[in-house]
């Protein structure tokens, strides 16, 4: 120990050696310029990825879909699991009645054509175009009546949106999250996140039930009612968090993990500073 | 131990006892005297660099003085903050901006000061170790016979003994105090028998299922396959205790194939060709148990998984609820709306003391 400290006093004596131990030595409030560094970045990161909206163009469904090409398109793409003549097989269900609606849906979101059997289809990029959808559309819906795709008079989002938020609260937030962050359900399903979705796979969502997800059909929630939800969902899309970071929206998990880790942290880094002894 | 090998020169009296004739003292005061850890009392001074480098202590001084002008500048930034960037209505960006610049100004004035303080004792304040003993907690024979003495003397004063009739007047007015906030406390329990407040809910023959929120009657035809309705029954914005009745009432309407509900035979009419109207108060802690999947026909409480199968009179299949939801019989009136049978046929919701 004595020995040590002589020639550190050899050492701060010498001229030429005050650059390495200046390089050696961690500066006193460098805990502390870590504890703010670390912070401020994580911070910024996670700011700067959930403002990141996502520019999704709405499903621009034309009038010229061609039911002939989306017989070709079926056959090709969609018959090994719901049959030649979409009657169904024993691994997928039959589409009569779906309705064109369900089709936008499940292949404009790119849930179909299914990846793998799962506990449900997730989203992943469509796999055609929207003009290949309208036509695989208005093959389905030629087979048998359905709901059709929605008037685009109600997909503007220029409804109500706090008569939308009053509807979301009491129709879909139980699974989609109060703040249209999703949720989970049971048994590996789950309800997504509504950020982000187009106006048109919003409403189709609400008509034709997909997967377990629940029918809200025109009696239900009326078509005006459907578009102050979208309302609503567009305002929390454009408007962001008047309290800062939302952590993801998930409430009590995001939020404390947050804590525990960063709160924690700076508290526990804050109380070995103070009580390490000064050189 | 070692000790007891060294023999009787300075080792313990105990060891030597000990080894001699072991009854005799207590073997375990003599082992723990032997093997008392020392105390190896502080460690040795280590001046700081502040201590021994003059410019070192002059420049710790500066950075102390730089927190402290630090913090005024965070305290005068949360003022100009405050003015530049203001709450303005209807523009939630703006209270972020407001919030945001005042608490980073705010917390830096508080901060600074913070570090700057401790910074100053760890570095400059005098760095010497020292020791404080505790004082006995137990006072000095004067102390305790003088505090004695003035009790009495304010008892011979004051003659609190002696007149007793301002004693236990006293002791009256204080116990009487209180009376008047029990009475008025007990006032906030329900005014009518709570145990039938949680007994019944507004359901009635006859009463019809309306949606929620807006109390539209809901038509059989209505509710398509798959369909999941949030019901209240009829009237319930007339009421005056609304939210304390909708947290009784609140039913949750579902179509399945008539084929796949599998009720017990004197339920058979409770439902309408497939259309189920059931309690949505979770048996288990009383939250709204509504995430309905169609195609599992499960229903998810939301708040510990308790998970209720409608096919089958909504027994719970997984989690902490004990009983399943009470299922409301419905039928349609002669115009065609979703009307309930009766009431529940058993109370709503988590358990209670008195429920049978």
């Amino acid at each position: 120990m004595g020995i040590r400290k002589t020639t550190r006093m050899a050492k701060n004596s010498s001229p030429s050696a005050t650059a390495g131990r200046k390089a050696n030595r961690r500066h006193p409030l460098a805990t502390v310029a870590l504890i703010v560094i670390g912070l401020v970045s994580t911070g910024g990161a996670y700011a700067l990825f959930s403002s990141t909206a996502s520019a999704d163009t709405p499903a621009a469904v034309s009038g010229a879909a061609s039911a002939a090409q989306g017989e070709k398109l079926f056959a090709a793409n969609c018959a090994t699991c719901h049959g030649m003549n979409a009657q169904g097989t024993s691994v997928g269900p039959s589409l009569y009645g779906v309705g064109a609606a369900s089709v936008s849906f499940q292949v404009g979101t790119g849930r179909m054509p299914l990846a793998q059997q799962g506990p449900q289809a997730e989203q992943k990029p469509a796999q055609f175009t929207d003009a290949q959808v309208a036509d695989l559309a208005a093959w389905v819906a030629s087979l048998a009546p359905g709901p059709g795709i929605p008037d685009s008079k109600y997909l503007q989002g220029n409804g109500n949106s706090a008569t939308g938020a009053e509807l979301f609260r009491v129709n879909c937030a139980m699974c989609h999250n109060v703040a249209g962050a999703g949720g989970a359900l049971t048994e590996g399903k789950f309800a997504p996140a509504l950020t982000g979705v187009t106006a048109a796979h919003i409403y189709e969502a609400m008509v034709t039930g997909p997967q377990n997800m629940p029918v809200f059909n025109d009696a239900n929630l009326t078509p005006s009612q459907k578009s102050d939800i979208i309302t609503y969902l567009k305002y929390l899309d454009t408007n962001p968090s008047p309290g800062g970071i939302d952590l993801g929206n998930l409430g009590p998990v995001s939020e404390g993990l947050f804590i525990w880790i960063f709160g924690l942290g700076a508290v526990v880094g804050v109380t070995i500073w103070i009580a390490a002894k000064a050189n | 131990m070692a000790h007891d090998d060294d023999g009787g020169t300075n080792a313990a009296a105990g060891s030597a006892i000990e080894k001699s004739e072991p009854p005799q003292a207590s073997p375990g005061t003599a082992i723990v005297a032997s093997d008392a850890i020392a105390n190896p009392g502080l460690p040795p001074h280590r001046p700081r660099v502040t201590d021994l480098d003059p410019k070192k202590q002059k420049q710790a001084a500066r950075r102390v003085s730089t927190l402290f002008l630090l913090s005024i500048v965070g305290s005068v930034f949360a003022i100009v903050a405050y003015i530049v960037f203001p709450i303005r209505p209807g523009v939630p960006s703006s209270i972020r901006l407001n919030t945001m610049f005042l608490g980073i100004g705010i917390a830096l004035g508080l901060v600074s000061i913070g570090i700057g303080a401790i910074y100053w004792a760890k570095n400059l304040m005098s760095g010497e170790e020292m020791v404080e003993s505790r004082h006995l907690t137990r006072g000095t024979v004067e102390t305790r016979s003088r505090a004695v003495e003035i009790f009495q003397q304010a008892n011979e004063e004051s003659g609190f003994g002696r007149r007793t009739l301002i004693r236990n007047s006293l002791i009256g007015a204080l116990v009487a105090t209180p009376l008047p906030a029990i009475v008025l406390f007990r006032d906030l329990a329900p005014a009518a028998n709570p145990v039938t407040l949680l007994e019944e809910t507004m359901w009635k023959k006859g009463t019809r299922l309306t949606q929620d929120p807006f109390g539209t009657p809901i038509k059989a035809a209505d509710v398509t396959l798959g369909s999941v309705f949030h019901v209240i029954p009829e009237g319930l914005d007339q009421v005056s205790d609304k939210l304390e009745e909708k947290a009784k009432s609140a039913v949750l309407l579902m179509r399945l194939l008539p084929q796949d509900l599998h009720p017990q035979p004197d339920r058979e009419s409770w439902a309408y060709d497939g259309i189920v109207a059931y309690s949505k108060i979770c048996t288990h802690v009383g939250c709204p148990v509504a995430l309905y999947e169609q195609q599992t026909h499960h229903l998810l409480c939301p708040c510990h998984q308790s998970t209720f199968d409608v096919t089958n009179q909504c027994a719970v299949i997984f989690g902490p609820a004990k009983r399943p939801l009470p299922q409301l019989p419905i039928t349609v009136d002669s115009e065609g709306y979703l009307i309930a049978q009766s009431g529940f046929h058993e109370p709503v919701g988590p358990s209670f003391w008195e429920r049978s």
